[in-house]
């Protein structure tokens, strides 16, 4: 566990910031419909890496909570589903709302998808990407409340080429076994739900001290 | 030999920036959970429920001591852990505090409650 903070510190890392358009989300339908609790639900997995739904999955929780909104446990529902003849995120995307509402009892659904997930290698450097969108969905009416989208890629490369090769030995052996995405997910969210005028609006949990 | 110390500079510089971005100090106490959720997806025989709730109590005190209330689906996970140990017991007392200290989660957490008398 302490690898999340060990292995990009031996890297150099460049990020590469995408989205953020200038134009300010309309949060009409978010305010209109301000949700207390969020499901999240396993993420589509659109990327080549099967460990994608359930490596991203792990980094949601925190930044909701701390957003303010309660988050419904994921292990929990997601196994609860499971067991329930719904064994892939995709049959837990089909959900009707009105069932959510009576199962679970959620004001909104966070429906996300994992666009890219993953290590590259070329001779040199390794660049790791995710890239990820999101939805919310008011669970009574419908509406969707917001969409956002945001994309982190990080790369190791130093200019020396003797050292890079060395580098990007060690980086392919770690990388391929630590899933590197998973570690760089936390910051797509971080962009994803805290950008100012895209991400989500704070939720009835959040400290009103620590609002701006 | 500058190269390697360039990169290093670099990479020093970096880390912190990325990790701390602009948030202010967190309001739950997060502990092992995130690791623990990973886990059980990744390496499923890494993360017993043994092992998880041995984690999650030692996260409890240290919660307590740190004067910080533990994230939401905290207890709910625990109980969860309990269920699969066959503790119904406690897992009823974790369901139930889920419930209380979030009433958010009360229509999952009853829903839970109930699974559990029928077992």
């Amino acid at each position: 566990m302490k690898t999340r903070f060990l292995i990009p510190g031996l890297l150099a890392i460049a990020m590469g910031f995408t989205g953020c358009a200038t134009k300010p989300y309309d949060y009409a339908n978010f305010r209109a419909h301000p949700p207390r609790s969020i499901l999240v639900l396993p993420p589509l997995n659109e990327s080549t890496d099967t460990r994608g739904t359930y490596g991203y999955y792990s980094t949601v929780t925190r930044p909701l909570a701390e957003m303010g909104y309660y988050v419904y446990p994921v292990v929990v529902v997601d196994q609860y589903m499971k067991e329930n003849g719904l064994p892939t995120a995709g049959e837990m995307h089909q959900i009707p709302l009105d069932k959510i509402r009576d199962i679970i009892g959620a004001d909104a659904v966070l429906y996300i998808t994992v666009k890219q997930y993953g290590s590259k290698y070329q001779v040199v450097t390794s660049t790791t990407i995710v890239t990820a969108e999101g939805k919310l969905v008011d669970v009574k009416t419908g509406i969707t409340l917001w969409e956002g989208s945001a994309s982190v890629q990080q790369s190791s490369s130093s200019g020396n080429i003797i050292a890079d090769l060395v580098a990007a030995a060690v980086d392919q052996a770690i990388n391929s076994s630590t899933d590197q995405a998973h570690y760089l997910a936390p910051q797509v969210n971080v962009q994803m739900f805290t950008t100012k005028n895209h991400g989500l609006l704070y939720g009835p949990h959040f400290p009103k001290e620590k609002e701006q | 030999m500058k190269r390697p110390r360039l990169k290093l500079l670099l990479a020093s510089l970096a880390v912190p920036v990325l990790f701390t971005g602009c948030r202010s100090p967190d309001v739950y106490y997060w502990g092992h959970y995130e690791d623990l959720v990973y886990t059980t997806y990744a390496k499923p025989d890494k993360a017993p429920p043994e092992l998880q709730v041995q984690f999650m109590e030692e996260d409890l005190h240290k919660a307590i001591s740190a004067n910080k209330p533990v994230p939401p689906g905290f207890h709910a996970h625990l109980g969860y852990l309990y269920f699969q140990l066959g503790k119904t017991d406690l897992a009823q007392q974790e369901f139930v505090t889920e419930k209380t200290q979030f009433p958010e989660s009360t229509v999952f957490m009853d829903r839970m409650l109930a699974n559990l008398s029928k077992k």
